[in-house]
């Protein structure tokens, strides 16, 4: 039963990372149909920005909460200031040209973006430090259930209830919403939709950077390919719950990171992907736009 | 109010609209009608920034709005009920009805015109809280105008608010843009394919074909042209 446990709580975690990426795939293919291959980059960069400020912040002796809690912060700006760029530089000129053309480009952008790491940083892993910390009250469970699980559980939960608040209730949050649905209806009552674009494009460089920031401090290591391999699960995780919906990714993370953490656990972890990715084939077999897609209209 | 100056507006390298002039003054209803791919809608979408024309240029009280961003055409005061009502589908009536006041912020005046459309079309009131996508089309419809309406345009572009109608329905509506007109003193630009009751309650009339405006009097002058009687009218 432990050993259960055990494996839902790693799974509920993983989940709730790849539901922190999964959200820029699909809230930016609601609002501009477009898969923005880019935005596992922007991951990796909030991890390493993270990581930059998390070393500068030690050598000063700052404590460990406190280094946290500022590396999320700048990593959240630092990175919508990437997601924020890219769409001006690589999505935007291609916005009226035919669908291969952003596609490319945003293939380009991953690439170059990994490249740009690479050679700025190194190919190698570097060591991530460990902040978040040991909480005393969770010593009894830490066996099945640790204080950095915990975290990033309550923090995905926390991120995904203010996104839900914002987009219910603010005035950018119901624009985006027209904008998903209908662009020129937006454009007619006056939503400047330029500005709704690079707000998504913001939104959903925040919370992948968090992620980034989570996952490492968690996993302890980070090196320049960590957004193509977590893009491509967030993604498919966007894909399994339905491209364009929010809850449809959230759901969709989740399932992937059960399905994934369960193989791993009773079978081997050989097949992690296998089954990951056995399940996004089977469920588009019998659901073609995902869990809570809507088949052939526009989402979100 | 609105001049329209010599526009000429492409589809790539198809040209849409030749030469398109067209005036509407303070006050008026003024209706444009044509056949199926005439460039009525290529019209409305021009006024609104949708379209951006090459050459020439649309004024709207004094000022050039043409190669504008359509937010700042809605700002000046114009509001477009595009043909097919582009209802958003998942918000509810309500919702929609917000987002037409989507640039405006005087609440106590938005919460009054609220109450004014519900005046107009009770039905919405009962609607309130069902998703768009799930009113019939005549209430779609309704919603259409409303939703412009929360704007609080000085003028209304309507594009075939009759489409696919039934007649009795259509009555409704067109009595109600008449009541929007004569008691809000709201000009209306009016697209029709219905010319007969198009020409009924407009001022004014225009006949496009083709991309290019062929007739311009009188709505009662046009009703009773032969060109357009046999053309138009059916007769
Ligand atoms: N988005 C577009 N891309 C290319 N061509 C277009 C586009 N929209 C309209 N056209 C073409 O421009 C011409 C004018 O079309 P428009 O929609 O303005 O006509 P309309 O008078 O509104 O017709 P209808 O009564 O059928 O609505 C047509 O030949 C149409 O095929
Ligand atoms: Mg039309």
């Amino acid at each position: 039963m432990d050993y259960f446990l055990e494996l839902f709580f790693g799974g509920l975690t993983r989940g709730s990372i790849y539901a922190l990426i999964a959200l820029g795939y699909t809230m930016v293919y609601g609002i501009v149909q477009l898969i923005n291959f880019a935005h596992g980059e922007i991951y990796m960069i909030g991890a390493f920005t993270a990581l930059i400020v998390a070393s500068v912040l030690t050598f000063y002796g700052v404590n460990t909460v406190a280094i946290l809690i500022l590396a999320s912060i700048v990593a959240v700006i630092y990175s919508s200031a990437y997601g924020f760029t890219v769409e001006k530089i690589a999505y935007k000129p291609l916005r009226n040209a035919p669908r291969l053309s952003p596609l490319i480009s945003a293939i380009g952008m991953s690439i170059f973006l990994q490249n740009y790491v690479l050679l700025a940083q190194t190919s190698d892993f570097l060591p991530f430090p460990r902040l978040i910390p040991q909480f005393h009250f969770m010593e009894p469970v830490s066996h099945i259930f640790s204080s950095a699980e915990l975290v990033i559980v309550v923090t995905t939960m926390v991120a995904m209830v203010l996104l839900t608040l914002f987009i219910k209730f603010t005035n950018l949050g119901k624009a985006m919403r027209a904008t998903a649905q209908d662009k020129t209806m937006a454009l007619l009552i006056g939503i400047d939709v330029d500005r709704v674009i690079s707000a998504t494009f913001i939104i959903g460089s925040s919370l992948a950077a968090l992620g980034g920031v989570l996952i490492a401090s968690h996993i302890g290591q980070i090196n320049f390919y960590i957004g193509f391999i977590a893009g491509i699960k967030a993604f498919t995780a966007a894909v399994l719950g339905g491209i364009g919906s929010i809850p449809g990714a959230v759901l969709g993370a989740l399932i992937l990171g059960w399905t994934e953490s369960f193989a791993t656990g009773y079978v081997s972890s050989d097949y992690e992907d296998v089954f990951a990715f056995a399940l996004l084939v089977l469920i588009l077999i019998f659901r073609p736009a995902g869990l809570l897609g809507k088949a052939e209209t526009k989402k979100v | 109010m609105l001049e329209i100056k010599n526009i000429n507006a492409f589809y790539g390298n198809i040209q849409a609209l030749h030469d398109v002039s067209i005036t509407i003054n303070e006050g008026e209803i003024i209706t444009l009608i044509g056949a199926n791919g005439a460039g009525k809608t290529t019209t409305l979408m021009s006024i609104s920034g949708i379209v951006t024309p090459r050459t020439g240029q649309i004024l709207f009280n004094g000022e050039t709005i043409s190669g504008m961003k359509p937010d700042k055409i809605v700002r000046s005061g114009l509001a477009h009920v595009p043909e097919g009502r582009h209802i958003f589908p998942y918000l509810t009536v309500m919702e929609n009805l917000d987002l037409g006041a989507y640039l405006r912020k005087d609440k106590d005046n938005v919460k009054k015109d609220l109450e004014h459309v519900f005046t107009l079309f009770p039905r919405l009131k009962e609607r309130m809280h069902q998703a768009g996508g799930t009113l019939s089309g005549g209430e779609q419809q309704m919603l259409a105008i409303s939703r412009a309406l929360m704007a609080r345009p000085k003028m209304l572009l309507l594009d075939e608010p009759s489409l696919g109608l039934a007649p009795l329905i259509v009555k409704q509506i067109f009595d109600i843009i008449k009541r929007i007109n004569e008691e809000d003193g709201t000009t209306i630009f009016l697209v029709e394919q219905n010319a007969n009751l198009a020409l009924k309650v407009a001022h004014r009339g225009y006949v496009m074909e083709n991309g290019r405006i062929t007739l311009e009097d009188d709505a009662k002058k046009l009703l009773v042209n032969e060109e357009v009687k046999k053309a138009y009218l059916g007769i």
